[in-house]
Parts: structure tokens; C-alpha cells; sequence
């Protein structure tokens, strides 16, 4: 079995479109975890985004009204995730089951609502998906073409990446955001809404799941269908982890799990005469994620991450 | 009497009340919803409840969506009141059926006893899966919600890279070959009476666990110290219990009660493993009943119970042509309202004080 070049540049291209919506949804959960919330309906929030997106752009033939509609419908369950955690003080993590309840059950309801009983949306034209770019910038080397002649969505989540990184350390919101969810009582002290900054940074949290979920109808199936997510969702927190929730280390676990992916996927085709199964290549990001933590050490969550607080309780 | 009514009435100033006003709200952001969606939802209620309660062999059935849920809501029942939260219910359900499988099929022994190494050797898998979580939570200080979402994933690619391989995976088929007839663990008695549903023994197995896990952790020094180590870990190293063994062993009890709950399902109704495309929620189900029923044993029965007829009855409303997904949004809204339920319970006491002009 040999890899062809043009094999290799597939295997980057897929790995980089994998990657994409990890990355968006990750940084999101960076946002909600720096600020002292743990969200674990980013699963449910990426779902209910792929499915506004798909039923918006097939409605409007516009890719950017379904991006819009998307970022809505996260922010409605980003908020929706705030004000329990946040205000009546529940326990975030039954607070995300429950949106991972919520979500995914309203988007397979009213896709059959809205497309006639079934459980897929009727597909989005090609012309109506992403733009691609760098079409045509490398003539005479179509490797690389096959490898960097790709979706915006996967270069927009990298510039993402970099401008929350900025905005986590770099500015006074960031530093507000961080010492919020290291120690509100400390922060409150001195003068720092904590309410108001939690709530932006989870509301945040969910409009970048939802546009995480979004770019997958317009990137990789035209298409939202139940199980357009699988898992994506919490395999965007694990990267989180395995990054320490940094934005730049979460970058490269999305495109190791990425790559997991797209290599598995590659090897099921039957020419390379299968050597290795696909399921087990797509248990390896799972493991990797274990292993990284019982050997590397652990990841510290922000300290105040998934502690309720409550000015009125010392 | 007056203990009686102490009882009563600490029920239904806690959990019950809550429950029952949790309920109601998701009923009625279901009906919302099925408004909005232009059905009329009294005719949708009533076709859900016809199909729970309609007849004998919808009880049945309802029994049989219930159990395996029943299990997997006292795993996450059990794991809770020792302070630790099993989302992994869900790969521990998998392996435990992933195992009954392979008894059930390479195995060779006579009925009866066939069918329970098979649903003991599930429930063993199950336990060993979630004694992982809990050895990492004990010695390496890794939230346990973390590394079961992690064996959650592991478990599903497991159970897809067995059922698909050359040893297990029937030719031209995405599923196992079915089980031994010895292995099978449901009775044929029932069968004339109640159609095709399958009355099988892991029903009874599951009502027993209730009490016997209700047994463990109210009466017995076990459960009193992995209690213990729930509600304050250096309260109870000080009072010299063994906190890394006690979690190791909370995750090991809570794994096998849902790995008993996937080898039960495998033995009794589904007699093979199909190729997942999905997870198919058995254990975040068993976190939805363990929250309806208050996180207590005897709770997780009714919830159980009650979420099982709602996934039953739910599959009816297809012939309303309201989509069945209405059932997971009314869930959700119920365990969106219980999580918040708590602010409640503190605006309550805050009036109660107040009206008895008691000091906060």
C-alpha cells in the first residue's frame, strides 16, 4: 500500500474540512469554560445550528441568512444554558444534558415539520454552499490545489482562533473574562460585573457551537439529518482539554481528531486493501485524549469552572 | 399518624412537588410547540396516553421500553448519591451488551444457565468500564465526566469493530449473528397473550435491583461510606474510609447496573447487536429518569416507568403526523425545570421565612 501525493493532498484537504467545525465549536467552549460556565450542550447548540443553517439556506437559496439564522438559534440556547446556570444557579452539567435534550429534539421536529415528514432537509444547491478559495491560484501544482483550494469556513475558523486568542489575553475584557472564571469573588471586589460577563461569554459559547454546526451543511453534506453531529460536539471538548484550554493548543487537537477522521475514512476505501478498521481509527481520538491525561497530567479548568456563584453565600 | 404525615408532607414540599410541576411545564411547551406546528395537542396527549395505557399489550410493551432505562437511571442514581456523575452510562450499557453478545453466541451451555452468564458477564463488563472512570478519578484526580464521555465514544467504535468483524459479524448483514436459543433469557408463555412482546426475566431483575441498590445505600455500612465520601471526601479520609477504593467502587456498582441493563436488553429482546450509526442514548436516558426520579433507587423505577411509556407512546404520534422528536423536547423542558427548579425551592423558603418573620 503507497500513498500518492494526490492521496497525501486529499487527506490535508479532508482533514482541514474535519477540523473546521471542531475548531469553531471548541473555541466556544474555550469562551464559556474561561468564564467559569461548563457547557456541555455544545452538542445540542451544534445541531440546532446545522439545522437552522440548512432549512434557512434552502429557504432563501443564501448561505449567509442560514450562517445568520444559526447564530440565533445558538445564541437563543447559549442564553437559554445562562440563565440556568447563571441566574436560578443549577448545575451545569444537568442544565447541558438538557439542552442536549432540547435542541436536537426541536431541530428533528420541525425538519419533519417542515419538510414534509422527513427526517432530512432538502439539500442545499452547490451554488448556494460556501465559497471556496484560492481556486485557480495554483495552476501548475494541482496538489496543492487539491489540498488549499478549500471551503472560507476553514480559513475563517484559524483567523477565529486567532482573534480569541487576542481577545482572552490581550484585552481588558479578556482579563475580566479570566479572572471571572478564576475567582468572581475576587473580581467582583473590584468592580467586575460578573453576571453580565458570564452571561456574554456563554451566549457567545453558543452562537459559536451553532456556527460550528452551520458550516457542515454548507461544507461537507448538503443536508442536515439526525445524526449530522454525532458526537462532534463533545469530541470539540475533548480537544478543549487535550488543549488546556487554550485557544491555540485546541487548534491543533481539532486538526489531530480531524485527521483521525479523515485518515479513517480514506483508509475504508477499498484500494488500499484495508489494513486497519475504520472503527478502529475513530476510537483514537478518544484514546489519545485518556491517555494525554492520565500520563501528560491534567488539564486545569479554569478554577471556578462549574462552581455555582452566589454573591449572597460566603 | 403525625410521622406519617411529617413523611407526607417532606415529600411534597421537596422532590415530588417539583417533579410534578416539571412535568407539566414540559407538557406544556410540548403543547406550544405542537400549536405552533398547527396540531392540536389535546387530540396528540391523547393519542400518546391511548397508546401507553390503551391496552394490555401496550403495558407490556411500555415495560419493555422501560427496563433497560431502568437501569441505566440507577446507575446514574447510584453514581450521584455517591457524588459522582456517570454520563458514562452509555458506553458502560454498550460494552455490557457488546459481552452478553459474545457469550451468547460463542458460547455453549445449557439454557438457563446460558442466559445468565451471559447477562453476568455483561454486567461484569459494564462494571470494569466504569471502575476505569473511577480509578482515574481516584488516583489521578480526572473529572469523571470527562473521561466517560471519552469511554462513551471508545465503547460505541468497540461494539461497531466486534459486530463487524470476521468472528461475530453475520455475512451480508451490518449486525452479529443472533445469540444461542439457550442464551435467550425472555419466556414464550406470554407470547399468545401479548402479541410479539417480550416479557423477559431482566424486568424482574431490574424492579430487584431497585431495592437491593435502595438496600445498599440506606442500610448498610457500604453505602453509608460511599456517602459519605460524596458529601465531604476529606470528612470521610479523616474518618478513615478509603476514598480512591470507595470511588473506584461507586463507578464499579454504578457500571454494572448499566452494563446488567445493555446484557438484559441484548438476552431478552434484541438477541443481536446491529452496526451503531449512533449512539443510542440508553445511558443519557438513565441521567434524564435518575433527574425525574430525584436521584433516588425508588424514584428511578417510576421515572423509569414513565420515560419508557413516553418512548413508547411517543412512536404513536407518527400517525397524527406529529413528529415523535416531540417526546425529547418535552423531556428536555422537564429536566431544564428540575435543574432550575433549586432557585424555586430557595424563593420559597425565602417567603416562608419571611411570612414566619424568622431571621434568614
Amino acid at each position: 500500500m503507497m500513498f500518492s501525493s494526490t492521496d497525501i493532498a486529499l487527506l490535508i484537504s479532508s482533514t482541514l474540512v474535519y477540523a473546521a467545525p471542531l475548531i469553531i465549536a471548541g473555541l466556544g467552549s474555550i469562551m464559556s469554560e474561561t468564564s467559569g460556565v461548563v457547557n456541555i450542550g455544545i452538542e445540542g447548540q451544534m445541531t440546532i445550528g446545522a439545522f437552522a443553517c440548512a432549512a434557512a439556506a434552502t429557504m432563501f437559496h443564501n448561505p449567509w441568512i442560514g450562517i445568520i439564522c444559526a447564530l440565533i438559534s445558538g445564541a437563543l440556547f447559549g442564553l437559554m444554558h445562562a440563565l440556568a446556570c447563571i441566574t436560578f444557579k443549577a448545575d451545569q452539567t444537568i442544565s447541558g444534558i438538557a439542552i442536549n435534550l432540547l435542541a436536537p429534539g426541536l431541530s428533528v421536529y420541525l425538519c419533519k415539520a417542515m419538510f414534509d415528514g422527513s427526517t432530512q432537509s432538502k439539500p442545499i444547491d452547490l451554488q448556494f454552499k460556501l465559497p471556496k478559495l484560492f481556486s485557480g491560484v495554483f495552476p501548475g501544482t494541482p496538489q496543492i490545489s487539491l489540498a488549499l483550494e478549500n471551503y472560507v469556513s476553514v480559513y475563517f475558523c484559524f483567523i477565529l482562533a486567532l482573534a480569541i486568542w487576542f481577545l482572552l489575553f490581550k484585552t481588558r475584557f479578556g482579563l475580566r473574562m479570566r479572572s471571572v472564571g478564576e475567582h468572581p469573588r475576587a473580581a467582583a471586589t473590584l468592580g467586575v460585573r460578573v453576571y453580565l460577563t458570564r452571561y456574554i461569554c456563554v451566549t457567545l459559547s453558543g452562537m459559536l457551537a451553532a456556527l460550528g454546526g452551520a458550516i457542515i451543511p454548507l461544507s461537507t453534506v448538503s443536508f442536515f439529518f439526525p445524526a449530522i453531529i454525532a458526537g462532534q460536539g463533545f469530541i470539540a471538548i475533548a480537544a478543549v482539554i487535550f488543549g488546556k484550554f487554550k485557544p491555540g493548543q485546541t487548534v491543533f487537537a481539532c486538526l489531530l481528531f480531524g485527521f483521525c477522521k479523515s485518515l479513517a475514512l480514506t483508509l475504508g476505501n477499498p484500494k488500499y486493501g484495508i489494513v486497519v478498521s475504520a472503527h478502529l481509527l475513530s476510537m483514537i481520538p478518544y484514546i489519545i485524549t485518556l491517555a494525554v491525561l492520565l500520563f501528560v497530567g491534567r488539564s486545569h479548568a479554569p478554577k471556578a469552572s462549574g462552581r455555582i456563584y452566589d454573591p449572597t453565600k460566603a | 399518624m403525625t410521622k406519617l404525615k411529617s413523611v407526607a408532607s417532606r415529600v411534597w414540599n421537596d422532590t415530588f412537588l417539583f417533579t410534578v410541576i416539571a412535568i407539566f411545564t414540559g407538557f406544556l411547551v410540548g403543547a406550544v410547540i405542537l400549536l405552533a406546528t398547527g396540531i392540536n395537542p389535546l387530540t396528540a396527549y391523547r393519542v400518546l396516553f391511548e397508546g401507553v395505557f390503551g391496552s394490555a399489550k401496550y403495558r407490556m410493551y411500555t415495560l419493555q421500553y422501560a427496563t433497560p432505562i431502568i437501569f441505566t437511571g440507577l446507575s446514574v442514581t447510584f453514581a450521584f448519591k455517591t457524588g459522582l456523575f456517570n454520563i458514562g452510562a452509555e458506553g458502560q450499557y454498550i460494552i455490557g451488551s457488546l459481552v452478553a453478545m459474545m457469550c451468547g453466541v460463542s458460547l455453549n451451555l445449557p439454557a438457563g444457565i446460558h442466559g445468565l452468564v451471559c447477562v453476568l458477564a455483561g454486567g461484569l463488563a459494564g462494571a470494569i468500564w466504569g471502575v476505569i472512570a473511577g480509578l482515574l478519578k481516584a488516583y489521578r484526580g480526572i473529572s469523571e465526566v470527562i473521561v466517560t464521555i471519552m469511554l462513551n465514544w471508545t465503547a460505541f467504535y468497540l461494539s461497531n469493530l466486534i459486530v463487524m468483524s470476521g468472528s461475530f459479524k453475520k455475512p451480508s448483514s451490518s449486525a452479529s449473528y443472533d445469540i444461542a436459543e439457550t442464551a435467550k433469557i425472555y419466556t414464550e408463555a406470554f407470547k399468545t397473550r401479548y402479541g410479539n412482546v417480550k416479557i423477559h426475566w431482566g424486568m424482574l431483575l431490574a424492579i430487584a435491583a431497585v431495592f437491593i441498590i435502595w438496600l445498599i445505600l440506606n442500610k448498610t455500612t457500604l453505602g453509608y461510606s460511599l456517602r459519605a465520601v460524596g458529601f465531604n471526601r476529606s470528612a470521610a479520609e479523616y474518618g478513615g474510609i478509603n476514598v480512591p477504593r470507595s470511588i473506584a467502587a461507586s463507578m464499579g456498582i454504578s457500571g454494572l447496573l448499566a452494563g446488567l441493563g445493555g446484557a438484559c436488553q441484548v438476552c431478552g429482546v434484541l438477541v443481536r447487536i446491529t452496526q451503531l450509526g449512533n449512539q443510542e442514548g440508553f445511558g443519557f436516558d438513565g441521567i434524564s429518569v435518575s433527574m425525574i426520579g430525584g436521584t433516588n433507587p425508588i424514584g428511578a423505577l417510576f421515572a423509569g416507568l414513565f420515560y419508557g411509556g413516553m418512548k413508547y407512546g411517543g412512536s404513536k404520534l407518527n400517525t397524527l403526523n406529529a413528529p415523535s422528536e416531540l417526546i425529547n423536547v418535552v423531556i428536555g423542558t422537564i429536566i431544564y425545570s428540575i435543574a432550575i427548579s433549586g432557585a424555586f425551592r430557595a424563593l420559597i423558603r425565602f417567603l416562608k421565612a419571611k411570612k414566619e418573620g424568622k431571621p434568614l
